[in-house]
């Protein structure tokens, strides 16, 4: 892990419905290249706003968002540039049931003119190797199980060459024998060095796999360290009282 | 039975065969569906840009910065609303007279204004079925796609319409055959339309039960086939669903 900040977040501020509903009041964070940041905290705690944000599919109500040195929240700048290099995971795959899983992945990359079909296409077998899913390169989404589904998901992020990759609880809506075998590519993909922000209950992944540890409440960050940190030597009373309700 | 049978024989002969009435027919016929095509062709292509605005205004309204753009958007999508609510909230036959005897009263060709007529009335309807089918598709389709990389047109273009038209397919074809239908008030205007060619036989003869129901076995001839198609379109999107 180096010291080099790829994303900045500068209190950040995300109303809903004219002003009615705070969802983050004034958010700072860094992620740095290579880490894996969890983001943890109790529902409407704005942890989903907080990642949306990251790649603007929420637009921001306030603050800046610095990615690799350009300010993404400048109306100017052309964020689906930006976005081909912030890969999403979503908790409900949001695959295109229209589409094989060999064109869920290779669609993107061959029409935004990143690579040739047969690259893309090369690409993503090796991909699908990879999650052990080489076999299913012709199914169509709704013939594959939910953690199939969410590892095609992953890999279709992948498959832009991502600098960073975003889930959002991606086994949240897994039955639980799933949950393993996508927690376990996402574990692989931490190893080999991407940069990772993870919005998640899973505990487990979060002590294990994270860098850095975010709780959220209310729409801020309310503390922040190691795994070891925040999991054994909590500050705030509010994370001692979800630590005690979720472990 | 021979008598009526005669009966019969005589109808047909003084109805179709005299004087070659059947031409009228034909002709109907043939400016039926040509009213029609034209109607489809300007109603497909005018309804798909109302629903392209009025989806895009409508996806985008919370997610969006103040603009020029968007107030332009703005703009346009009230109006495409006075426009739906305009077109479908009068009769087709006060539309069709308005345009016939109001805006084009000079015009001559009163085939191609029927034509347009029925074209910017089906547009309405066009309209909301693939906007409904725009609204219907999850959003999460459009987040993935956006998320990709794809900008608004191209996550439109290349993730929902797809999947929008196999789901108003038929109910595009349906509106169709509604159409179709609907032309038959054509003779309104002064149009030869199927109808009125039935009617104009009728006049003639002043005998209305075979031209009449001439021309209603040839409306449910083309009704049935355009359903069967609809049906076989139907069962094709059925058997390639994912
Ligand atoms: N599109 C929206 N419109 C209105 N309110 C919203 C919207 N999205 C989120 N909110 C509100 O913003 C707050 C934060 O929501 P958010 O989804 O970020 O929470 P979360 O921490 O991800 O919760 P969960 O663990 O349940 O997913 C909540 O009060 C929520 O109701
Ligand atoms: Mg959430």
């Amino acid at each position: 892990m180096t010291t080099d900040v790829l994303i900045r977040v500068d209190n950040l501020s995300k109303q809903f419905g004219g002003g009615a509903i705070n969802a983050l009041n004034g958010v700072s964070a860094e992620i740095r290249r290579g880490e894996v940041v969890v983001v943890i905290g109790p529902s409407g705690s704005g942890k989903s706003t907080f990642l949306r944000c990251l790649n603007l599919l929420e637009l921001p109500t306030g603050g800046t968002i610095t990615f690799e040195g350009t300010d993404i929240t400048d109306p100017k700048v052309n964020i689906n540039r930006h976005r081909q290099k912030m890969g999403m995971v979503f908790q409900h795959f949001n695959l295109f049931p229209n589409m094989t899983v060999l064109k869920n992945m290779t669609v993107a990359p061959v029409r935004l003119g990143k690579k040739s079909r047969a690259d893309a296409e090369k690409q993503a077998m090796e991909l699908l190797e990879r999650v052990g899913l080489a076999d299913r390169a012709g199914a169509y989404p709704n013939q594959l199980s939910g953690g199939q589904k969410q590892r095609v998901a992953i890999v279709r992020a992948l498959c832009m060459d991502p600098d960073v990759m975003l889930f959002d609880e991606p086994t949240s809506a897994l039955d639980p024998e799933m949950v393993g075998e996508v927690l376990e590519v996402m574990k692989r993909l931490a190893h080999q060095g991407m940069t990772m922000v993870v919005v998640t209950h899973e505990m487990g992944f979060a002590r294990e796999v994270g860098d850095r540890v975010i709780f959220m409440d209310g729409g801020t960050i309310v503390e922040q360290g190691s795994p070891d940190e925040i999991f054994n030597h909590p500050n705030h009373p509010r994370l001692q009282d979800f630590l005690r309700k979720v472990l | 039975m021979q008598a009526w049978l005669d009966n019969i024989k005589g109808e047909f002969d003084l109805n179709f065969i005299q004087g070659s009435r059947w031409k009228f027919l034909v002709t109907g016929l043939g400016n039926t569906l040509l009213i029609t095509l034209m109607a489809l062709a300007i109603g497909l292509v005018l309804g798909m840009i109302i629903a392209a605005v009025r989806s895009t205004y409508d996806k985008t309204v919370d997610n969006a910065r103040p603009s020029v753009g968007r107030r332009i958007l703005g703009f346009v999508n009230g109006a495409c609303k006075v426009y739906l609510t305009v077109l479908r909230g009068t009769p087709v036959v006060v539309q069709l007279m308005i345009f016939a005897f109001v805006i084009f009263a000079s015009a001559r060709n009163m085939l191609m204004v029927a034509g347009l007529a029925f074209g910017l009335n089906s547009a309405a309807y066009v309209a909301e079925i693939i906007r409904g089918g725009i609204m219907s598709i999850d959003n999460g389709q459009f987040e993935a796609g956006r998320s990709l990389g794809f900008n608004y047109l191209q996550t439109m273009w290349y993730v929902v319409l797809p999947q929008v038209a196999k789901n108003v397919l038929p109910a595009l074809m349906n509106e169709f055959i509604a159409l179709l239908k609907e032309t038959s008030v054509a003779g309104y205007v002064a149009v030869m339309d199927l109808t009125k060619a039935g009617d104009t036989i009728r006049g003639r003869t002043y005998s209305p039960f075979m031209p009449l129901i001439a021309v209603a076995l040839i409306y449910l001839a083309l009704v049935m086939f355009m359903t069967w198609v609809v049906g076989k379109v139907e069962r094709r999107l059925r058997s390639s669903d994912h």
